[in-house]
């Protein structure tokens, strides 16, 4: 027994002893070269650069880790305060111009100075956003009467909503909201929240291509899935190509219009009668992402036509769809499908309402180092097929345009990052082979510095037929440019 | 019976002897597991406040600000593959980084499930759209928010990705060159890390091109001891050919902030975690 305590205590003493002497042999090491603590506050850097060994920065020696000058307490600017204060935002001015003449609209496509205001506050276990864009607008002078609900005149809500959380596990956002999900790239297919083609089509900032919604939004989430509920009480319209701003397609008139026929459209008015239901279902496998959707509501654009009233409406429709999105070779691949149910026609036989539809939408991106560094590359491949085509060919008034019964389109995204991510050139094109049409978006915007952006564009429409959904859009091609300053 | 037994001590004091001067001299595996484990992986989870200084030849800078979490997987309890000498577990991380400056990406969020054995996961929140972006992972080498550093910089490149072999040990460091293993999918030849011997900090890191100059120079240009882990709270990444250079000042820096995983997800992409990211 002795011999084993002997031993034990003579090897406790060889590890211990050895350890602990060079642990404090360590601490006892001289301090480094003279000098290094006060040659630490600029040292220029030698270009080149000599192979010696580092010194040490502060804090690793033993004496001077504190005799860094410690910053004076900080004064802050009037910016900084205002961001204290939770508040941000930017102005702005856009102007453009359409490349060809359109006999029905003004020659100018954009033309705004915008300043937005944000306000976001954590209270307590309350959330608060406020987010409202105050505009002069030359090109639509609709600025005395705002509508809210349609974002017309000098002040639009973009957010005003609260957030909480009654439970652990769940979420409330209520008021006005951007909501948006689904994997498409500047292509939606169970995304039914609104949207304002109006905006992007003549080369507004892309945040103004989601409309907002005034909604309320409950998510709960758990291992098995994570559920999406969003409740409008009164449908929400997108911000649709009226005539205003963009020459279109009346179907009425048989030809390309726009100041001269202005779209009377009649918003669904019955609260909670005419209330929109929005479901999400969604899971991670792994690194997959998948969801299903619901919908239950109205075309976001009046896309039928009541005679008797001779108005636009907007048809019900509910849609149900899935999709899944994840890494695929080097870059990530998605997939998405809904069936479009247009409740007011499921036969098809109504040639004023949209026949019921499938949408399919596949799609890639990825970077391409082989070619360039940060140059990212999209396709994708979405097809709307019309369910009761027969029907639909049928009942159509005579001389109208037919549409095929599969609407194919391709889009190409191309991004380039250059001068440090300060400037990036890109393009966005969608093209129908089946319309034979096609838009393209060119677009390059450069960060002056840490506030200024300076951005010019184009929207280009190209197509044969008038009637065709790119096509129609022909004489508004435009370009654009913009200044401006965040805050 | 004695004698026997001042045989087993001398025996023991032998061996014993041996394996103190073997932790006294860590091979290059262990430095480079520890001094990765120290940069990367140190305490359970982690905030910390960030600002980054982007100055190019003429002096003009750039800001960023943001709040980085970390959470890192926990060690598997039983798992073959880790043999158990492996002190310095480094697994999956997830990263949420939360964006103050500037302007034009205030309250944007990115997201990082960072693995070990195939692409990073990415998702980029941009709140003005509500949208959940997905990012490809595979390029890993490429600008962070246009700064001098890489993404790799910020979450660790790894340790398998290169042959580490110890050129010197001085007073203060430990001196690795280490090589890739794949020579093509970098674009650094080689490059040499300093790493610190009493915190294993890695000090400098210096890249070399094909013509064996440095062309990237990383430095610790301050540290610190915070809840007792050895941290670096300002450093700097210089490309040696332009002169640009970026300072990361790493402001208030918490470790074991007890952030559960749940953070780390599409969730509090679109709701930030506002608990987790201020103080």
């Amino acid at each position: 027994m002795r011999t084993i305590t002997t031993i034990f205590m003579a090897v406790l003493t060889l590890i211990v002893v050895p350890g602990f002497t060079q642990t404090l042999h360590a601490s006892e090491e001289p301090a480094l070269p003279a000098g290094l603590g006060e040659s630490q506050t600029t040292p220029p850097l030698p270009a080149g650069l000599e192979i010696g060994e580092p010194e040490l920065p502060p804090g690793l020696e033993t004496e001077p880790a504190e005799s860094q000058p410690q910053k004076t307490a900080e004064k802050k600017t009037f910016q900084e305060q205002v961001k204290d204060a939770g508040i941000s935002g930017f102005l702005e001015t856009r102007g453009g111009v359409r490349t060809q003449n359109d006999p029905h609209e003004k020659q100018a496509s954009i033309g705004e100075a915008r300043l937005q205001l944000e306000w976001q506050k954590d209270i307590d276990w309350l959330r608060i956003k406020f987010t409202g864009d105050f505009l002069y607008d030359q090109v639509d002078n609709h600025l005395s009467d705002i509508d809210l609900r349609r974002g017309r005149g000098w002040f639009d809500f973009r957010e005003a909503w609260v957030g909480f959380s009654p439970l652990k596990w769940v979420d409330v956002k209520m008021g006005r909201q951007i909501l948006t999900w689904g994997t498409g790239d500047l292509l939606f297919v169970n995304d039914q929240f609104p949207k304002d083609w109006q905006a992007f089509f003549t080369g507004r900032d892309l945040e103004y291509l989601k409309a907002p919604a005034d909604a309320v939004k409950i998510s709960a989430f758990s291992k098995l899935v994570d559920v999406d509920l969003v409740f409008s009480p009164l449908m929400n319209p997108g911000r649709f190509v009226s005539g205003r701003r963009l020459s279109y397609f009346n179907r009425n008139l048989g030809r390309l219009a726009g100041r001269d026929a202005i779209t009377q459209d009649d918003l669904p008015s019955e609260w909670f009668s005419d209330a929109e239901y929005a479901a999400r279902l969604s899971r991670k496998f792994g690194s997959y992402e998948l969801a299903a959707y619901g919908f239950w509501g109205f075309y976001k654009n009046p896309e039928g036509f009541d005679m008797a009233k001779n108005k636009a409406f907007y048809p019900r429709l509910n849609t149900y769809g899935g999709s899944i999105r994840g890494p695929f070779w080097r870059g990530i691949a998605n997939f998405e499908g809904a069936y479009y149910d247009s409740q007011q026609d499921r036969s098809g036989k109504d040639p004023l309402i949209p026949n019921s539809q499938v949408r399919l939408l596949w799609g890639y991106e990825m970077d391409l180092p082989q070619v360039a560094r940060e140059l990212t590359v999209g396709v994708q491949y979405y097809v709307e097929i019309m369910m009761n085509h027969e029907e639909y060919i049928r009942t159509l008034p005579p001389g109208a345009a037919a549409g095929d019964e599969a609407r194919h389109v391709i889009t190409l995204r191309v991004t380039k990052q250059l001068l440090n991510q300060n400037l990036a050139v890109g393009f966005f094109a969608y093209y129908s082979p089946t319309d034979n049409d096609a838009y393209i978006r060119p677009n390059i915007k450069y960060k002056i510095d840490d506030h200024w952006t300076v951005e010019v564009g184009g929207n280009v429409f190209i197509g044969q037929q008038p009637s065709t959904f790119f096509g129609q859009f022909r004489r508004n091609s435009n370009v654009y440019a913009s200044l401006r300053y965040a805050f | 019976m004695k004698t026997k037994s001042l045989i087993i001590v001398t025996l023991c004091a032998g061996i014993f002897a041996l394996c103190a001067q073997a932790a006294d001299k860590p091979t290059v595996g262990q430095i480079v597991e520890k001094a990765n484990f120290t940069a990367y992986y140190q305490g359970a989870n982690g905030r910390a406040r960030v600002k980054m200084n982007i100055v190019d030849s003429q002096g003009r800078t750039r800001q960023r600000e943001m709040t980085i979490l970390r959470w890192d997987a926990p060690k598997p309890k039983q798992d073959e593959n880790i043999p158990k000498n492996k002190e310095y577990f480094a697994g999956e991380q997830k990263f949420y980084v939360f964006f103050h400056k500037p302007a034009d990406v205030d309250k944007m969020a990115f997201l990082v499930w960072k693995h070990l054995d195939k692409d990073d996961d990415r998702w980029l929140y941009l709140p003005n759209l509500d949208l959940v972006k997905r990012i490809a992972g595979s390029e890993k080498r490429t600008s962070f928010v246009g700064s001098d550093f890489f993404y790799e910089d910020i979450s660790g490149r790894n340790i398998a990705y290169d042959k580490h072999e110890l050129a010197e040990t001085t007073k203060n460091y430990y001196i690795l060159k280490s090589t890739p293993k794949e020579p093509k999918s970098v674009n650094f030849n080689y490059y040499k890390t300093w790493i610190h011997r009493k915190t294993f900090l890695v000090i400098k890191t210096e890249y070399y091109d094909q013509a064996g100059r440095a062309y990237r120079k990383y430095e610790a240009k301050a540290v610190k001891q915070i809840q007792g882990y050895w941290t670096v709270t300002k450093s700097r990444m210089t490309n040696l050919r332009t002169n640009r250079y970026t300072d990361v000042i790493y402001s208030t820096v918490k470790y074991d902030t007890g952030i559960p995983e749940s953070v780390f997800s599409e969730r509090y992409l679109r709701r930030p975690p506002t608990k987790y990211l201020e103080n």
